[in-house]
């Protein structure tokens, strides 16, 4: 569907390759040369057969093979997302446990307030407050970019990180942290957590010994999904923070109708988020015996 | 800003750039971080990489026979001599000696026909290919000897040579790797962020004034802007908005040079479907364009008024802003005259990047005054390509042309905007075949004149080309960046 889809667009990827000038023979010949004067069906035939033997093909416009191409810019993208990732639970878990626990106090309403905000704030807006603040008036961070010699200069390649995990990791911790709450309060009105309190257990040691761990189910299959959406959401900040990731790549593809690349990116990152979906599936089961039960029985 | 100032500015410029670097030493070893927005998508020039790798590469990693100066004239690079037979139909260059590529070969005269093949073959994706195809024969008798023949005579010769990089002919796989005669060769390369040359120890001629030069890639102009703000970068190459310059006009901390430019914001329109194939319909638009007021909110004081296509640093330029200059009354009279008193209705394909979706939105509200009304249709880059430069498929669209000398589009009666007048066919074909280069100013003088008689286009202004650096770097180019941006006598100061 994908495939049919990128070819109504109009436009041709042979005119990424030309300029005004060219002549009609060179038109012709940079449309043989990418195959799109080629009927539909021959280009998906030689699309499926190639996607087959597990070969993405070269870039139109670069000609560079397109695995390369993602593993170069994997090497931005993954830490961003684990980053991110990481800012936002470092945010959510204890913030949304202390809304929780303490929904009767001021600051408990509070960090309620703040996180609505954060999800009503777009991630590239914030992306920019954040360089105007940190990089333009403070000076304390680089505005964006990523090292040429990418993380063997890893000093400079961590702190160009720093601003765009905080970025994504605000905007997808305040959603988390809606979670969290929501969770933990459902644990503190739960009858075990009573009974472990009855049995003698403080309320912290009760609530850290039986509630996190019932309210971590599920918090973390909305985790599974958060982390793929914030790998895709790395479009935008990849584009605030000039970082040569899979989003900006993808961006340019899309632009050159260059659909080697377009297909080779949707293609690892559905891959990507299919696995993430599988491993937090499988940590959920690590963490509460009755899905594993549910599972072997109907295994 | 007039012409005279842009004039003025660029001569200051030109003066104050070596007096600063006489007082201050410069460290031979600086590295220079070039901020630009226009990545190369490949190493070859002829593949279709782009505007960007004319930035990076040309004089910088490639040369070519003839180079095109800062200043626009056109001189001997890797040509030792050469010369031209009576009848204009033979030209036989002589190499300069001890010219080696990066890998350590010789150049030959082997070297420099394989390099015009590649730009001339089936392959080529180089928009100098048309203007290389009288080429008919490229003889080697030796090493240092290449004789080219003409189908007929043609006086851009060296011109158009200043565009073909000379190639090593045993390189192998130039579009991720290079290997040229310039002053830096490729050290590294990040696809989607930046690209590194260092300093070649081994050149022929005079040695960079840095021993390495880092281009850095944005896709967004706030990004590259922020970079310079923030010591991330030493120069930028393009200033996307006079907003932006803010910024930095007026902080010591940077200089703000404004160049000359070529390139031209255009509302072309399709001269071959009704009503633009009538010259009044053409002429009554340009009537109506208030074109001091449309380049005044978009670029403030900086860019400069064109009456035809010709910017001022072209030979063949003429001040025209006075054929068909703003006049409401008189357009709507010409209207009428063309038999349209009340109007009529068309569609303007509009590129979605900026300027020309404001562009687009002034000259709606503009064309309403005069009955005229104008339906925006914002289209991409690539679709524009396939409806308008291909398929011929449009009312009007605006574009940016950005080449110099590329007057030579209005001979071309099957150029997208199918403008078709036998005398400005005649003239420019005539200026090719020109004995002298003062017969060829002449012709093309006579065309640019016909052309903005003829309405052939509305030529809305020209862009100004501004480049802002650190305060400590100085040495840089500043006109006609479009195709190049030599690196080798930038300076910077510790």
């Amino acid at each position: 569907m994908l495939f049919v889809l990128l070819r109504l667009l109009p436009g041709d990827p042979a005119n990424a390759l030309l300029g005004v000038g060219a002549t009609e023979q060179q038109i012709a010949a940079a449309r043989a040369q990418v195959g799109s004067d080629q009927p539909l069906y021959v280009q998906f035939v030689g699309f499926i057969g190639n996607l087959a033997r597990l070969d993405l093909g070269t870039s139109f416009v670069s000609r560079a093979s397109v695995l390369g191409e993602i593993g170069n810019r994997m090497v931005v993208t993954l830490p961003l997302t684990f980053f991110g990732f990481l800012v936002a639970l470092a945010l959510a878990i204890p913030l949304g446990i202390i809304a929780a626990v303490r929904s009767d106090k001021w600051y408990g309403a509070a960090i309620s307030v703040v996180s609505q905000l954060g999800i009503a704030i777009p991630v590239f807006w914030l992306g920019i407050l954040l360089v105007t603040l940190f990089s333009i008036n403070l000076r304390w961070l680089p505005s964006g970019g990523f090292p040429l010699k990418g993380w063997a200069n890893f000093g400079e390649a961590i702190t160009g990180m720093i601003l765009p995990s905080l970025t994504i990791g605000l905007v997808m911790g305040a959603s988390l942290l809606r979670y969290v709450r929501a969770a933990t309060l459902d644990v503190l009105g739960s009858d075990f957590l009573r009974t472990a309190r009855a049995l003698g257990a403080s309320f912290p040691e009760a609530l850290i010994r039986h509630g996190v761990r019932n309210g971590a189910v599920p918090v973390i299959s909305i985790l599974g999904i958060e982390l793929a959406s914030t790998f895709l959401g790395a479009v935008v900040i990849e584009r605030v923070f000039s970082l040569p990731g899979l989003g900006s790549m993808l961006l340019l593809a899309i632009q050159q109708r260059d659909y080697p690349n377009v297909q080779g990116v949707l293609f690892i990152s559905t891959l990507l988020v299919l696995l993430i979906g599988f491993a937090a599936d499988i940590i959920q089961r690590l963490i509460d015996p009755r899905l594993r039960g549910r599972g072997r029985a109907l295994a | 800003m007039t012409t005279k100032t842009l004039l003025l500015a660029a001569l200051l410029a030109g003066v104050a750039l070596p007096a600063s670097v006489l007082a201050q030493d410069f460290n031979p070893d600086a590295s220079i971080r070039i901020g630009s927005l226009y990545e190369p998508q490949n190493l070859d020039n002829t593949a279709g990489a782009g505007q960007g790798i004319n930035e990076a590469f040309n004089g910088n990693v490639y040369e070519a026979l003839f180079q095109l100066t800062d200043a626009g004239s056109v001189e001997p690079k890797l040509v030792e001599s050469y010369e031209a037979s009576e009848d204009g139909l033979t030209y036989t260059f002589t190499l300069k000696d001890g010219v080696t590529f990066h890998s350590g070969d010789p150049l030959t005269a082997a070297d420099v026909k394989y390099s015009i093949e590649r730009v001339t073959s089936e392959a080529s994706k180089s928009s100098r290919k048309r203007s290389l195809s009288t080429i008919t024969g490229i003889e080697t008798p030796d090493d240092k000897t290449v004789v080219i023949t003409l189908s007929a005579r043609s006086i851009s010769l060296p011109y158009n040579l200043s565009y073909v990089w000379i190639v090593n002919d045993a390189a192998t796989d130039i579009t991720a790797t290079e290997d040229g005669t310039g002053p830096y060769s490729l050290s590294e390369w990040r696809r989607g962020s930046a690209l590194a040359l260092e300093r070649n120890d081994s050149y022929w001629g005079e040695a960079p004034t840095n021993a390495e030069v880092v281009y850095t890639y944005f896709t967004d102009a706030t990004a590259l802007n922020n970079a310079l703000l923030t010591n991330a970068v030493d120069v930028i190459t393009s200033v996307q908005s006079p907003d932006s310059l803010a910024q930095f006009a007026g902080n010591p901390a940077f200089t703000v040079t404004e160049g000359a430019s070529t390139t031209k914001e255009l509302l072309a329109y399709n001269d071959r479907v009704a009503p633009f194939d009538n010259v009044k319909v053409r002429k009554a638009l340009a009537r109506a364009t208030d074109k001091a007021r449309l380049l005044n909110s978009i670029w403030g004081d900086y860019g400069t008024l064109i009456g035809s296509f010709v910017p001022p640093t072209d030979p063949w330029y003429v001040d025209l802003t006075g054929v068909d200059a703003y006049d409401v009354e008189s357009a709507k009279a010409l209207l009428a005259e063309a038999g349209y008193p009340d109007g009529f209705e068309f569609t303007l394909d509009t590129p979605d990047y900026d300027p020309h979706p404001i562009v687009a939105q002034f000259l709606q509200s503009e064309y309403a005054k005069i009955g005229v009304k104008v339906n925006i249709n914002i289209i991409t880059a690539n679709e524009w390509y396939t409806k308008i430069y291909q398929e011929k498929n449009f009312e009007a669209t605006l574009q940016e042309h950005v080449n110099h000398r590329d007057i030579v589009f209005y001979g071309n009666p099957d150029f997208y905007w199918g403008y078709n007048n036998p005398d400005v066919v005649k003239l420019v074909a005539d200026a090719e075949s020109a004995g002298s280069e003062a017969e060829q100013v002449e012709k093309l003088t006579e065309a640019n004149k016909i052309i903005a008689e003829d309405a052939a286009g509305n030529w809305l202004y020209l862009y100004p080309q501004i480049v802002v650096s650190a305060a400590n770097v100085t040495g840089y180019p500043i006109n006609g960046l479009n195709s190049q941006f030599f690196a080798y006598d930038i300076q910077k100061s510790e």
